[in-house]
């Protein structure tokens, strides 16, 4: 296994913190499309409970944006306080898309936040709309930079290397939209949408269990319903493009992800095993034969890669990239099958009454941000021994930071990550635990942000248009 | 592809990012300054118009410190490479408190006992005052020079503390309570604001002279410095900055007493600048003191010029929005009737 060195605490750290700073960024993309769609929804009919579901779920929102904003904070000075080496080398080509990321998408989201939580009292709802809309904008366009970073990383291309090893940009039209780009990006946006499905289903659900007549917990678990059953099998679809990109450009990857040590075709699936990185063997394996080649090549007698065509220094762990692989599967299949079991329901008319369906649902809240881990963990571990796929490896990317110091940092963002994200954790489930109720109130309530003018105008920060009584009468 | 041959891109680069540093400095100047008086404004009510007046917009004014650093990376990865290691622990440190600082806006509301709302109330405050002196001591251990080899942070754990960046931490510390203070002069009304207008006047002396104190010492720690500042025909250049410095202390203080609610928070921001300029004027043309100028830490023209061209349409459209932002949220804060 591996030595406890500087550069795997190094590796260690950012694995940590990003591993919960990407829960936080899919949660608000997911929501905030939600949240964009609620509204919309709302000014279009009218209905209270499209308000109502958007004030309970922008508290939420709020809470989830702020733990996915101090952590993005930290993410984007980790580059230079951990991998150093790999800033000065590859900053030339990611950097500008990192610098775009922040011009487009953060600056947009910070700008037009404030007016989505707090402003419902004080612009009209037009602007408002326009503000969620915004927002739920930026964080797509954020997802965009971010990935488009990550899939060159994986799969590079627009560049030249100079004297000094530092990567060069030749073509930014080819570095953006690099190879393994176009399916990551979906993937992803795929994988947050389904996320939050599957916790707004659950909470709906859990709501159910206590009150089936709740209107806005019925609302809100239809909606979700529907998302799962239309979102899993997409994701599903594009699950099997990102495998035959993969497949194409980091086989090393794919064999790992698979098990196969050797060579062959037509290739077996391998369900279950245990790949063993000394013997070169993967353990207790249950084989469906050709079905791998049928997935991975959509062909009978397909060849797949095996990790022996790759020289032990170049091959990443496999137990890892296997396990996470088949967690992040078959958590996908599971959400189709819950996706189709409340459709049946709903063809019943059973959905708001099916109790094993509504607990089913409830367990299934987690489902969406473990598969969405466990996609990460496959994708970035399968990467390794490198960076830059083949061309910069992560030994040569690490800070000249010695032992002692990572350790501390390390330990530092342990205690202040539980605490800090244990706390806000236990502060979303206590907003999920009331139920939502007609005239749901907002944050903005919440929060004594009434305002007098000094432009001439009532006292109290009254809205200008009376109408907008968002927020019921304080 | 494109390069902009004509451009001194590494020189405008230069130009922007310092005005992203400087847009951070007074915008989260004001944040982290409004935590950092919750040392001495303790009312419940008060602290939480104090927080209000800064809710929706700290994200905003935070993002600029995210283009410093995410900047920093594209245009002159080099500088980026060797500062974070050079100054891990200020940073880390930094990164920290504005983690808790940051949610602790959220948090302090949804704090159901009294004692968990005080621990996120402390939270606020200490993350304000950790974020705000690793900032002054990042800042002085970057004036006070960093040793580099092979492209490469070559110096110690602590090289980074000594007296003069210890110095700069606390007059951070000072200064962004200042600004908190005049931001609150402005922004609130009654009893609060007649606090923070006794406040900002202590604060506007401490803040001066420590100015004084840290101007005074920088040109000793380098013989470069020095001679900016004080050789000929540099003095011409510079001798305006402290001169204009005076003014605008007059002028704050004019505003203090006459009890003005905006002249202070103004005056307080051109300070900001000034020393910001002064800044400039001492390690111009370097980035990384003592020796990588900004030529020698620049990525290559084709990333500076795509990444500029985008930010020349977008830094204009941000402030923009920024300021509609502001707008919307304009006039005093007061405390709220209700509570849920
Ligand atoms: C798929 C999307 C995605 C991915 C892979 C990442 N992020 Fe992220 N990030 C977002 C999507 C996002 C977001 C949805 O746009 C957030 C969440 C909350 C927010 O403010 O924006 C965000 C916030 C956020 C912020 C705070 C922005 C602000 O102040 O408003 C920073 C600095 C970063 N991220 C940086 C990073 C870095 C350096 C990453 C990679 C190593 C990273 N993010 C991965
Ligand atoms: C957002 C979801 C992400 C998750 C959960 C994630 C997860 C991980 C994990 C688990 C590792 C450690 C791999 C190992 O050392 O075995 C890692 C390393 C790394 N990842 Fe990611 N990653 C994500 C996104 C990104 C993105 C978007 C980037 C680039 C912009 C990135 C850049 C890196 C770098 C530079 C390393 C360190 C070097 C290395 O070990 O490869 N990651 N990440
Ligand atoms: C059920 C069928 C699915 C298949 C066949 C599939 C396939 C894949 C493949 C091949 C990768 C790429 C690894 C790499 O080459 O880098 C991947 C990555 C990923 N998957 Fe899935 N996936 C499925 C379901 C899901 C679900 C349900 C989620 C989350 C809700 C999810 C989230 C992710 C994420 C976040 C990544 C990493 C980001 C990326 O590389 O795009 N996947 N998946």
């Amino acid at each position: 296994m591996v030595d406890i060195d500087a550069l795997f605490l190094a590796r260690l750290q950012f694995a940590f913190t990003i591993g919960f700073h990407i829960v936080l960024p899919a949660f608000s993309i997911g929501l905030a499309s939600y949240l964009a769609v609620l509204e919309g929804a709302w000014l279009r009919t009218g209905k209270q409970v499209y308000l109502d579901l958007f004030q309970y779920w922008v508290k939420a929102f709020s809470l989830v944006f702020a733990m996915g904003v101090v952590s993005g904070l930290v993410m984007s000075y980790e580059f230079g306080t951990n991998w150093s080496a790999f800033s000065d080398k590859a900053g030339p080509v990611i950097g500008p898309l990192m610098g775009y990321e922040v011009l487009t998408a953060f600056f947009l989201e910070a700008g037009f936040l404030g007016i989505m939580l707090f402003g419902m009292k004080k612009v009209g709802r037009g602007l408002h709309f326009t503000a969620t809309c915004i927002v739920a904008f930026g964080t797509l366009l954020s997802a965009f930079w971010i990935l488009s970073v990550n899939s060159w990383m994986q799969t590079p291309a627009g560049y030249r290397i100079d004297e000094l090893g530092r990567f060069i940009p030749t073509d930014y039209w080819a570095v953006i939209f690099n190879p393994s780009f176009s399916v990551r990006l979906p993937h992803m946006v795929l994988a947050s949408y389904l996320s939050v499905a599957f916790f707004v289903g659950a909470v709906g659900a859990w709501h159910l269990l206590r009150d089936r007549s709740n209107h806005a917990a019925r609302k809100m678990f239809s909606m979700a319903m529907w998302m799962a059953v239309l979102v899993a099998p997409a994701q599903i679809v594009m699950g099997d493009l990102h495998g035959l990109n993969t497949l194409k450009y980091q086989p090393a990857k794919i064999a790992a992800m698979e098990g196969d040590w050797d060579s062959e075709g037509p290739a077996p699936l391998i369900l279950f095993g245990m790949p063993n990185m000394k013997t070169e063997h993967t353990d207790y394996a249950l084989k469906i034969p050709v079905l791998g080649s049928l997935i991975l090549t959509h062909t009978l007698d397909g060849k797949l890669p095996g990790l022996k065509d790759f020289k032990p220094a170049d091959r990443p762990y496999s137990p890892v990239v296997f396990w996470s692989f088949r967690i992040m599967v078959g958590l996908g299949f599971l959400m189709l099958g819950l996706g189709l079991f409340a459709l049946v329901q709903r063809y019943r008319r059973r959905l708001y009454d099916s109790v094993w369906l509504h607990r089913a649902a409830v367990a299934m809240a987690p489902a969406g941000f473990v598969a969405l881990l466990s996609g990460w963990v496959t994708t970035e571990v399968g990467r390794q021994p490198f960076t830059v796929y083949g061309v910069l490896r992560t030994v040569d990317s690490v800070s000249p930071i010695g032992l002692p110091g990572v350790a501390t940092s390390l330990a530092a963002f342990g205690v202040v990550y539980l605490l800090v994200f244990g706390a806000g954790f236990l502060f979303l489930l206590r907003l999920m635990r009331k139920p939502p109720v007609p005239g749901e109130v907002g944050p903005s309530s919440l929060l004594p942000s009434r305002t007098t003018g000094i432009t001439p105008g009532p006292p109290g920060g009254t809205p200008q248009k009376p109408s907008i009584a968002l927020v019921p009468a304080e | 592809m494109m390069t902009l041959p004509w451009l001194d891109l590494p020189l405008v680069w230069a130009g922007l990012l310092a005005f992203a540093v400087l847009a951070y400095v007074v915008m989260d100047g004001f944040d982290l300054g409004t935590g950092i008086l919750f040392a001495v404004e303790r009312g419940e009510e008060d602290r939480d118009v104090m927080v209000n007046t800064v809710a929706p917009v700290w994200d905003g004014n935070e993002t600029w410190l995210v283009l410093g650093g995410g900047g920093l990376l594209a245009v002159f990865p080099l500088a980026y490479a060797i500062i974070m290691p050079a100054l891990y622990p200020t940073i880390i440190a930094m990164l920290l408190a504005l983690v808790f600082r940051g949610v602790a806006f959220e948090f302090r509301f949804r704090a159901i006992t009294r004692r968990a709302r005080r621990a996120w109330d402390f939270a606020f405050f200490g993350g304000s005052v950790v974020a705000a002196l690793s900032q002054g001591l990042t800042l002085g251990g970057l004036l006070q020079g960093i040793k580099v080899a092979n492209r490469a942070y070559a110096g110690g754990w602590w090289d980074w503390l000594r007296p003069f960046t210890v110095l700069c931490g606390i007059s951070v510390v000072v200064g962004y309570a200042l600004l908190g203070a005049c931001w609150l002069v402005w922004r609130t009304e009654g009893d609060l604001q007649a606090r923070c207008r006794r406040q900002a006047a202590t604060l506007g002396i401490a803040t001066l002279a420590l100015i004084g104190v840290v101007s005074l010492w920088t040109p000793l720690l380098n013989p470069v410095f020095a001679e900016r500042w004080f050789g000929w025909p540099g003095i011409a250049l510079t001798a305006p900055v402290p001169i204009l410095v005076l003014l605008l202390a007059g002028t704050f203080w004019r505003g203090i007493v006459l009890k003005h609610h905006l002249t202070p928070f103004l005056c307080a921001l051109g300070i900001f600048g000034l020393c910001f300029v002064g800044l400039g004027i001492s390690i111009f043309p370097n980035i990384v003191p003592p020796d990588i100028s900004i030529y020698a830490a620049a990525a290559p023209p084709q990333s500076q010029a795509f990444l500029l061209v985008g930010a020349v349409v977008l830094i204009p459209m941000i402030l923009i929005y920024t300021g509609f932002a502001y707008y919307v949220f304009r006039g005093k804060v007061v405390a709220g009737t209700t509570y849920h």
